[in-house]
């Protein structure tokens, strides 16, 4: 199988998810934001950073980027995405995803590890872990509240769309776990088929021991371990 | 044929958490000024339009609702000045 990485002017985490997938031991190519080429990939990886240096709001720029208008169409046929931090931005104002990240309630920059738990292991992305699996991975962002209306967020929860949620190092789902006021403590969710999803942490940034944890590794297996099962992907 | 000036205003909607006009507001009460019983904060854009008529008007509404303002989470109005 083969990863696409796509690189916007701003893109920070582009090479760390491309060397994520070479430590997965997968194809990877990178994907410039000024082609309309997906160079045949299974999955587009849409990288952290700073796309278009923010302006207006995060993620609001680079979805109107050539790259974009194939990952949309690649999405809508069944195509596997993965946004990760302004990835997950850049989904939720393309409309690939639902909801809005509002700043930091504190205001402030968050940038350590945080703890991660994982709500629904029956995804493409979350195969390869246990059910409720605390995974620790770091968070690095000024815009990652996850905000929704509440009937739209009783939606996600009975759609099973909330992947991953903040938590304690125990697991426990509370306040003191959740690093921005995300609402639900909502750290990543899904579309509704099931092959588009958004995550505020970096599992890029934690898949060897040396970076501090390797936990992120798991959500490129289990992406491994679906294809593997024979998970095909219709391509318009 | 005059270039047309409009301003647009992006508001977050009723409900909206906006931290930093809560963060305003407390700012405002630091500096001993009581009377203030909430901020919300915004942005507007100023744009000048080459083309007329309403054709041209409906394109900035696009304008408006696809990039300036996200409307799960925000309004806009739009205000034209000749």
């Amino acid at each position: 199988m083969k990863f696409g990485v796509v690189t916007f002017p701003g893109s920070n985490c582009d090479y760390d998810a491309y060397t994520a997938i070479k430590v997965l031991g997968e194809e990877v190519e990178f994907l410039w934001h000024k082609s309309s080429d997906l160079l045949n990939s299974d999955v587009i990886i849409l990288p952290g950073g700073f796309s278009y240096g923010d302006y207006l709001r995060s993620g609001a720029i680079a979805r109107f980027s050539p790259i974009m208008k194939s990952v949309k169409e690649f999405a809508q046929s069944g195509g596997l995405v993965i946004g990760i931090c302004n990835g997950f931005q850049v989904l939720l104002e393309s409309g690939l995803l639902p909801g809005a990240l509002l700043r930091n309630a504190h205001l402030r920059f968050a940038g350590k590890y945080i703890y991660i738990k994982v709500e629904n292991n029956s995804t493409i992305f979350t195969s390869a872990c246990q059910p409720g699996e605390v995974l620790k991975i770091p968070i690095a962002h000024m815009d990652g509240n996850y905000y929704n209306f509440d009937g739209e967020i009783e939606d996600l929860k009975k759609q099973s769309q909330v992947i991953f949620r903040y938590c304690d190092k125990d697991g426990n789902i509370n306040a003191a776990g959740n690093p921005n006021g995300s609402i639900y403590n909502i750290a990543g969710i899904s579309n509704k088929e099931g092959n588009v999803i958004g995550m505020m942490p970096h599992p890029e940034r934690a898949v060897e021991d040396i970076l501090g944890s390797s936990d992120g590794l798991k959500i490129f297996k289990s992406i491994a371990k679906s294809f593997s099962k024979g998970l095909v992907i219709e391509r318009a | 044929m005059s270039n047309k000036k409009a301003t647009v205003f992006v508001r977050l909607k009723d409900g909206v958490l906006d931290p930093q006009g809560i963060t305003i507001q407390k700012a405002i009460l630091n500096m001993g000024y009581d009377q203030v019983a909430s901020v919300r904060s915004g942005r507007f854009f100023e744009l000048e339009i080459k083309t007329e008529g309403e054709q041209g008007d409906k394109k900035i509404e696009e304008i408006c609702s696809k990039l300036l303002s996200n409307p799960v989470i925000e309004n806009y109005t739009l205000e034209y000045e000749k």
